[in-house]
């Protein structure tokens, strides 16, 4: 393990450790929260709106309101994890004053500032932020968060982009691991990353904290997908309470996270669902309505 | 060289496999009922417990494990020592049953209570390892609120047992696995 010379560190990137092979569920209030818990989520993600919803409605999305993330702390006993802005540090505070047990600083919601994120070096309270690539997972990485998850395109429905980022952040891993001493230096340029983390993932040839999948989980296969190209574990966002039968398929979801290299048991996991989520064509979305590009 | 069977449905079955590894054991991941086969022990690892207990249903491995457990040693950590106790609370959650004790859940509080602790294990401990104080790594960890019957306590954190040895069986409510301390799986290893 990556050690930064403090025990929040070591407690922070050990609690991403105990979600690994996972499933971390979005929902919106204690009765969503309950079917997550029964259908074995590792965690839930209390937020205002799923992504899908924001995307529809528009406005400023904002951290979720104090009373539901309290209800959902008392209704169940897995983790309780809430979103703050980018760049919003005081809302992380409020969540850490309210002791949830990570927070995202997530591109879903409205970003709070247009050129800084959180110091997360600063908190408590441990940090998951979303990346496209190495160099964003990095400076994430190095302003002190303790897991990383691809930002994928949330609220879409459609795997393509958690593929694409996935993939990028597993490539550039591994041309690192190939490269000279001298090389690395140029490359720490190019990531726009610090050296000591580059160096760090040249000597590894993976992160030094979990790495995590999300933006566009609908179906198990889905699940299955990301985690054979190398995601540590899954967080489903509007994929389970945008479908016809959440319950269904949550339980089909965390089976998945579990079975992602049986076809067998995928298929078993698969079948009864109903209709999943749906879905968007990327392609054809405005680039102003893309979440993915918020965060620098 | 010994095989240790790491439950593997969620959690962080990769860094026990890691730690055997460090202790001179061989891994096997296990995540169905067939490789209980031709293991001398088996880790229940770190995650969340409610969730394993849901996938060793989905998995048809519950009762495996249960009667795996009376014929060889089981180690379990945090999650993993939840599973193996008698009692749960905080919520009540049905368990596996393989240790005579009750356990409270995230009985610390939340993240922002996790910690790491330097402990001075039990002089048993010590002498059937090797001598020195160890770090332990507590994450929304568990408190043993009673121990039943013949049990021995190899380690103390605030007055509360964090490391006990009953039968073939042993627990931890904190991470060995995250440190590079080996003494734990090694005590293990020395039961199997």
């Amino acid at each position: 393990m990556f050690q930064f010379a403090n025990e929040f560190w070591t407690v922070n990137v050990g609690h991403a450790e105990m979600l690994k092979g996972g499933v971390i569920m979005d929902v919106t209030n204690a009765a969503q929260a309950k079917i997550a818990e029964d259908a074995g989520a590792s965690a839930v993600m209390a937020l205002e709106r799923v992504p899908s919803d924001i995307r529809k409605e528009g406005g400023v999305a904002r951290m979720a309101a104090i009373s539901v993330i309290e209800e959902i702390q008392k209704t169940v006993s897995i983790p309780v994890m809430a979103k703050a802005r980018i760049g919003h540090f005081m809302e992380a505070r409020v969540l850490e004053a309210l002791k949830v047990d990570y927070i995202d600083e997530s591109e879903v919601l409205t970003p709070a500032d247009e050129e800084h994120h959180i110091d997360k070096n600063d908190f408590r309270t441990p940090f998951v932020c979303g990346a496209r690539n190495l160099g964003e997972a990095l400076r994430r990485i190095a302003e002190g968060a303790t897991m990383i998850r691809t930002k994928g395109e949330a609220g879409s429905g459609n795997i393509v982009e958690a593929v694409r980022h996935i993939r990028t952040i597993i490539k550039e891993m591994k041309q690192l691991t190939v490269l000279g001493k001298e090389e690395l230096v140029h490359e720490s340029k190019n990531l726009q990353a610090p050296l000591e983390l580059v160096r760090w993932v040249a000597e590894h040839g993976k992160l030094p904290v979990p790495n995590f999948s999300a933006g566009g989980i609908a179906t198990p296969a889905d699940a299955a997908l990301v985690m054979q190209l190398g995601a540590e574990a899954v967080f489903v966002g509007s994929g389970i309470f945008k479908s016809d039968d959440p319950e269904a398929r949550a339980k089909a979801i965390v089976k998945a996270a579990k079975n992602y290299d049986n076809p067998g048991k995928l298929l078993e996991a698969s079948r009864d669902l109903g209709a999943a989520m749906p879905g968007l064509d990327i392609s054809k979305l405005p680039e102003a309505e893309l979440m993915q590009t918020r965060g620098w | 060289m010994k095989k240790v069977g790491v439950l593997s449905l969620q959690g962080d079955f990769a860094a026990h496999g890691a730690a055997l590894e460090r202790a001179g054991a061989e891994p096997v991941y296990v995540r169905d009922r067939e490789q209980l086969e031709g293991i001398d022990g088996l880790i229940l690892p770190g995650g969340e417990s409610t969730t394993m207990l849901k996938l060793l249903r989905y998995e048809g491995l519950y009762e495996a494990i249960v009667e795996f457990g009376r014929a060889k040693p089981v180690f379990g950590t945090c999650a993993g020592a939840i599973l193996m106790a008698k009692e749960v609370t905080h919520p009540a959650q049905e368990s596996l049953g393989l240790m005579d004790i009750a356990i409270e859940r995230n009985a610390y509080g939340r993240q922002i209570d996790s910690r790491v602790a330097t402990l001075e294990p039990a002089p048993e401990f010590q002498l059937r390892t090797a001598p020195g104080t160890m770090e332990a790594v507590f994450i929304r960890a568990p408190i043993v609120r009673h121990v039943n019957g013949g049990a021995t306590v190899l380690a103390e954190y605030q007055g509360d047992p964090v490391l006990i040895e009953q039968g073939r069986h042993l627990m931890a409510t904190f991470h060995p696995e995250l440190t590079a301390d080996p003494r734990v799986h090694a005590l293990f290893l020395e039961k199997l």
